[in-house]
């Protein structure tokens, strides 16, 4: 019997898990215009996109991510909100060498409250629970991580100091970060409130409770409660033992503003999945309210072992020449009626094929080879 | 039994150093000094499990999750970028990422900049931050050469004493950056044992 390989296990999971939530596919075009990417190319993370020139003589590209299309196509209505996935296939170019990565994804577009968002973290969770229970999903909040670096900056510092601190904090690099506050005027208090911050560690109640010493504003306040919300949230469905805190995690702050998660498997060197909330992304694309979604990357679970199939084949079968192409048939019918897959070769084993068990037909009838 | 701490250590000197402070912190494996032709080095009563690598390939080990922690030269992760978390300075094996000329050099700014260096990415953002037009000379070894040779104007390296320049007539003229080593960690391998791992950074920057 053929196994299903992991991908496709966890495939047909993710499916009916997001359409038991009511999230509708949404099939796209594998092109776009070249326009679309290049306008963000910094939600993309870099300049990877692969252009051709379509017969008209556009420049288009072959989609490197799915959440732009669907940002700028999703019909909403004014108080409309979208609930939609997607498994499709994005081609990036990595080190210069031309990659397919096949993804699948969910997005939640519209008029976003506290329910709607803590269920798309809730459905990453679950997610990840069908590939391996023993998952982690580290949240993050850009909101307070925002509200943060707004206290420590002066206001007459290098205008990248902001982005050379989201650096150092996302290399979890202490000696850098207090290095460069030391550099651009930054007090040690704030200095030392920003790498506790990054360091947040231990279990999801005590991160929260040292996070609650270092929420001093308003808006780093409002972010801890949307923090808090969702944990409550995944509570319920009892993943909240799964859940990090990892300030770490920071992306770019022209596009991510509230939660923002990803999700490790123990096996797997990188993040199997990654998402957030990018209301700013939508609001470049004329959208009211916000938007919030996640990607998995599929190509990453055929690394996890498995079960792997010991054999090619469970049956070889050889004939001798003077065998009829009838009979030959009627002893593979024989032979694969219990499910066992049986392969026919005229002569002896083709190369490197592992077999369970050996026959040949000739005139003598069926004889098991040792 | 609990799962090894894989730890990638850069060959030679440094990781001879390095090794050094990783068993006063209380992570041992005698049998890593040993003269042998062995590649990993196990000591399952403090649970870890140590390799030598090429220095300059520590950071893929660690950022592919074949080594949940090891030791790198900031020079290789900022050319390299790898995707790992930079726990803590080390403080060892400090030097410094310099331009340097030949004695007397000077810079003709009417011309590109013919620079010769083992370190591109390192070099190109360096004079891309003063927008200066550059011609890069990618080099595996031997960089004096080229400036001696004529080949290039100026190399980017990593100067230590200034011994080797001074040697062959150069001299280092902009520092760019502080090199030293890095204790660095697979994201991954930080967030399934923190603890773990932050217990062993605090031992080794004591």
């Amino acid at each position: 019997m053929i196994k299903r390989t992991k991908e496709e296990e966890a495939l047909l999971g993710f499916r009916s898990l997001y359409h038991g939530y009511g999230y509708k596919r949404y099939k796209m075009s594998t092109f776009e215009e070249y326009d679309l990417y290049v306008a963000n190319k910094r939600f993309l993370g870099g300049d990877n996109i692969v252009t051709f020139s379509d017969a008209g003589g556009r420049l288009m590209a072959l989609r490197p991510d799915v959440t732009l299309s669907i940002v700028k196509n999703a019909v909403t209505g004014a108080d409309g909100l979208e609930k939609l996935y997607y498994h499709e296939t994005v081609y990036r170019s990595v080190g210069g060498a031309l990659k397919e990565i096949p993804q699948v994804g969910l997005e939640c577009i519209g008029q976003l409250d506290g329910y709607a968002m803590g269920e798309v973290v809730l459905l990453a969770a679950r997610s990840l629970a069908l590939v391996d229970e023993n998952y982690l999903l580290t949240l993050s909040h850009m909101g307070i991580v925002s509200a943060l670096l707004d206290e420590a900056i002066p206001a007459d510092a290098h205008p990248d100091t902001r982005e050379r601190l989201l650096t150092c904090i996302g290399e979890k690099n202490p000696h850098g970060l207090r290095a460069l506050c030391g550099g651009c005027g930054i007090s040690a208090e704030s200095a030392e409130r920003l790498a506790a911050l990054m360091q947040l560690g231990g279990s999801f109640a005590e991160a929260l409770e040292v996070l609650r010493g270092l929420c001093l504003s308003e808006a780093a306040a409002q972010g801890l409660r949307e923090l808090e919300e969702i944990a409550g949230m995944l509570a319920l469905h009892d993943c909240a033992s799964r859940l990090r805190l990892d300030f770490s995690l920071v992306n770019d702050l022209q596009y991510y503003n509230g939660v923002i998660f990803k999700g490790y498997l123990r096996q797997l060197p990188t993040e199997l999945l990654s998402g957030g909330r990018y209301d700013r992304l939508a609001q470049r694309f004329g959208r009211d309210g916000g938007a919030i979604g996640f990607a998995i990357n599929l190509g990453l679970l055929e690394r996890l072992g498995g079960e792997e199939n010991e054999y090619d084949v469970d049956l070889l079968l050889t004939y001798a020449p003077e065998c009829t192409p009838m009979a030959v048939a009627e002893a593979v019918r024989a032979l694969s009626a219990d499910g066992r897959s049986v392969r026919v070769q005229p002569m002896g084993a083709p190369l490197g094929l592992k077999y369970r068990a050996r026959m040949n037909l000739s005139e003598r009838g069926l004889e098991v080879n040792a | 039994m609990r799962e090894l701490l894989n730890i990638a250590l850069p060959k030679g000197r440094l990781g001879e150093k390095v090794y050094a402070r990783f068993a006063e912190a209380g992570y041992p494996c005698p049998a890593v000094l040993e003269n042998s032709r062995k590649l990993i080095f196990e000591n399952e009563e403090v649970g870890v499990r140590y390799f030598w690598v090429k220095p300059s390939d520590v950071a893929i080990y660690v950022e592919r999750g074949a080594a949940d922690i090891g030791v790198a030269g900031k020079d290789i992760l900022l050319e390299y970028a790898p995707a790992v978390y930079e726990l803590a300075d080390l403080d060892v094996g400090k030097c410094r990422m310099a331009v340097a000329a030949k004695k007397g050099w000077r810079d003709n700014t009417e011309r590109t900049l013919r620079v010769a260096t083992k370190f591109p990415n390192i070099a190109r953002a360096h004079y891309a931050q003063k927008s200066r037009e550059i011609e890069l000379i990618h080099l595996n070894g031997s960089i004096e050469l080229a400036p001696i040779l004529g080949m290039s104007d100026v190399i980017v390296d990593i100067v230590e004493t200034g011994t080797t320049l001074l040697e062959n007539n150069l001299e280092p003229i902009e520092d760019i950056v502080p090199i030293s080593a890095r204790l660095i960690a697979n994201r991954v391998s930080y967030q399934f044992a923190q603890a773990q791992l932050d217990a062993l950074r605090d031992a080794l920057v004591r």
